[in-house]
């Protein structure tokens, strides 16, 4: 994402090099500022919008900035943050799934049935549903590669499909709690990173993003490339280290950092490192950017739609086994309402663009926060659904007429 | 392009070339015929390509020139002929065979992705070490594969919606020079460039043949042709018609040969403008090739 490499002209080498972006902190600034006027915002918008929404929510209600309510905000986030880091990757090449909702909802009745009714292991029983769900990704693959179906239509179909059999699944009763002191429900709801382990994890992840940011700058200087000064290394690393200290401080003057927190950022990281430094994530960007130019590079263009299919169904399945354990109960709501609409949301307001090959993992992470961060502000208001409803309707409006704005500047600057 | 006066060492070379006898051709083709049902697309066409020659495939539309490309690069086996690729007989079944000889093309719709940057785009679909992308060395390779074709890309990182169509051709012909190919094929590399654009990529095939590459240049424009090519092919409803040298054949000539008569509103108007019959030494003012005498 807003990897800012800063080239020294000293070590600018070969003819295509020439590059003119001057070096140190002062450089990668202007160089920041250059490729945001030229409309590459990069993550500039969402942190924009966050800062608005929040200094708004917190005149309107002081609770919000609380320890207390940013921690419930984190673990509130994470099971449809799942779902949208899914569809990041449909949307990425060019597709787009609309039965996320109904996945995530069959999935937590599947899970439910089997652990409470069934009387399976727990950790089977997820493991039978992310199963049924890789299958159901690899059906929608198959539809959509052998008889060219839009991706549109499949998982239309999709989501009222898996809406009856989810409600199927889950029987007359219409809801199955789940025991509050399974693992699955402690996960997601009273497990909490200890301090110490917190702030051990945040230096170690500040150390790796210097470690692996020297390593490779030291490998182009060696190569004779441009490279990352020290100084801005450095500088990334200790904002990194600071701003992570403070939100664990912040967050643990209550209950902490959650574990399902975590592990919905781990999921994050990996997929970003899969999607920008892997063949595979350059097939992703390929196929969404130019499906005709992937297929003559020899990219197998069936399996990587098959690979973003059943990615998507995949984290559809966990984020709504997620959302089950912290509710406690899977019920016929479940995945329904306004999950669906806000997974795809928060990818698209992250920057994720809707016509493919634009964006990343990490738009979900701050796509999400948004989303969630209003959903959060009107319920502490009182409001009913109807403002939040209306509410995120006018973000994702912004958010996307901003993306379209910023491609045509992008167009004119010739960065698009 | 400048316009200096053909140089004539180059066609005594290219005749020598031509001859077949000291340097073999890298490339032949003998009675290639391809049809397709009924319709007889191509009949027994002959080709030679000798490494370090542009030779300019040129004919009006339906001639066959794309089909003959396409058996060359695999998309369409020749239903009957035979094509020596380095004194060997082989056969191009698929694009992946014909990548494999050495066989590069470098179709007219630039096949980039252009969401992607220069390196991502050369390098797409090999990429080095695959589970952690090694992208010093690409960037390094890349930058020396432009550097070695003298090519103005502003940044190899740029995404290739920033450059433009020259560029773009660029980044194409130096992605097909990545397979390391002894042959490339250019389709129109010169369809829809301005005038800047276009002397961009024929000083690129220029380089291609002093790095020893034999290039087979589709195209439809004789300026273009005359500026690079050391042989022109013409074919003409499915058949040869006609292997000249470039230097020595003028505009008109060559119109002739595609059109199959001499006798047209292009050689009438050259000979009103030129007042006589010796009309055809400089035609249309910026044919002759400047690089005609760094070459041999």
């Amino acid at each position: 994402m807003s990897d800012v490499d800063v080239r020294p002209p000293a070590a600018a080498a070969g003819a295509a090099g020439a590059a003119d972006e001057p070096s140190g902190l002062r450089g990668s600034v202007s160089a920041l500022t250059a490729r945001m006027r030229g409309g590459d915002l990069g993550v500039a918008p969402v942190v924009a919008g966050l800062i608005v929404i929040w200094t708004v929510m917190q005149i309107l209600n002081p609770v919000f900035l609380s320890s207390d309510n940013l921690s419930n905000l984190t673990m509130e986030m994470v099971p449809v943050g799942v779902i949208s880091l899914g569809v990041v990757f449909m949307l990425l090449v060019g597709q787009i799934d609309l039965s996320v909702g109904s996945l995530s909802g069959v999935s937590a009745a599947v899970t439910a049935v089997l652990f409470v009714d069934q009387g399976f292991n727990p950790w089977l029983a997820v493991l039978a549903a992310v199963a049924i769900a890789c299958l159901i990704g690899w059906v929608y693959a198959q539809v959509f590669n052998r008889f060219g179906v839009p991706s549109f239509v499949i998982t239309l179909a999709g989501l009222l499909g898996f809406l009856g059999l989810q409600l199927h699944v889950l029987g007359p009763k219409g809801a199955i709690n789940l025991p509050f002191d399974s693992r699955l429900v402690t996960f997601a709801q009273l497990d909490f990173v200890p301090p110490w382990l917190a702030y051990t994890l945040v230096v170690l992840a500040a150390a790796a993003l210097y470690g692996t940011g020297h390593a490779r700058a030291s490998a182009r200087r060696k190569a004779g490339l441009t490279a990352t000064s020290q100084r801005v290394l450095i500088a990334r690393s200790v904002a990194v280290l600071a701003g992570l200290v403070l939100a664990v401080w912040y967050l643990n003057r209550d209950r902490g950092v959650g574990w399902m927190f975590v592990f919905f950022l781990a999921l994050v990281v990996v997929a970003n490192y899969v999607l920008t430094r892997t063949k595979y994530g350059k097939a992703v960007y390929a196929v969404g950017g130019n499906v005709e130019a992937a297929r003559r590079a020899g990219i197998n263009v069936r399996t990587i739609y098959t690979s973003a299919f059943v990615i998507c169904t995949t984290l559809a399945a966990i984020g709504g086994i997620l959302a089950a354990a912290r509710l406690a109960a899977a019920n016929q709501s479940t995945g329904a309402g306004d999950v669906n609409l806000n997974a795809i949301a928060a990818a698209v307001i992250g920057g994720t663009s809707l016509f493919g090959g634009r964006g990343g993992a990490f738009a979900s992470l701050l796509g999400i926060l948004v989303i969630q961060s209003i959903s959060n502000g009107l319920t502490l208001l009182n409001l009913d659904s109807s403002y939040r409803f209306m509410v995120t309707g006018v973000v994702l409006m912004l958010a996307v007429a901003l993306d379209s704005v910023a491609r045509r500047s992008r167009a004119s600057a010739g960065r698009a | 392009m400048s316009s200096s006066p053909p140089s004539p060492t180059r066609s005594v070379a290219a005749d020598a070339g031509k001859a077949g006898g000291t340097p073999a051709p890298l490339l032949s083709l003998r009675g290639i015929s391809k049809s397709f049902g009924a319709v007889a697309a191509l009949t027994d066409v002959d080709l030679d390509v000798s490494a370090g020659e542009v030779v300019a495939l040129v004919g009006d539309n339906g001639a066959g020139k794309s089909t003959l490309v396409k058996t060359l690069s695999g998309v369409h086996p020749p239903t009957s002929g035979t094509i020596t690729f380095e004194g060997r007989e082989v056969s191009v079944a698929s694009p992946a065979a014909a990548q494999q000889l050495g066989i590069a093309t470098v179709f007219q719709d630039l096949a980039l992705c252009e969401n992607l940057n220069v390196i991502e785009n050369l390098f797409l679909g090999r990429e080095l070490r695959g589970l952690r992308l090694d992208d010093v060395a690409m960037e390094v390779r890349s930058r020396e594969l432009l550097k070695q074709l003298s090519a103005k890309i502003p940044s190899v990182r740029v995404p290739i919606a920033g450059l433009s169509g020259g560029q773009r051709q660029t980044v194409a012909i130096a992605r097909s020079l990545l397979g390391d190919p002894k042959i490339i094929i250019l389709d129109e590399p010169t369809a829809a460039l301005g005038v800047a654009q276009t002397a961009e990529v024929l000083n690129l095939i220029e380089r291609l043949r002093e790095r020893g590459h034999g290039v087979i240049m589709i195209s439809h424009n004789m300026a273009d042709v005359k500026a690079v090519a050391d042989t022109v092919a013409v074919l003409r409803l499915g058949r040869n018609n006609g292997v000249f040298d470039a230097a020595t054949t003028s505009a008109e000539e060559l119109v002739a040969a595609i059109t199959g008569a001499t006798d047209n509103e292009v050689t009438r108007r050259a000979s009103r403008s030129a007042g006589g019959a010796t009309t055809a030494a400089e035609p249309a003012g910026t044919t002759a090739d400047k690089e005609g005498d760094a070459d041999e």
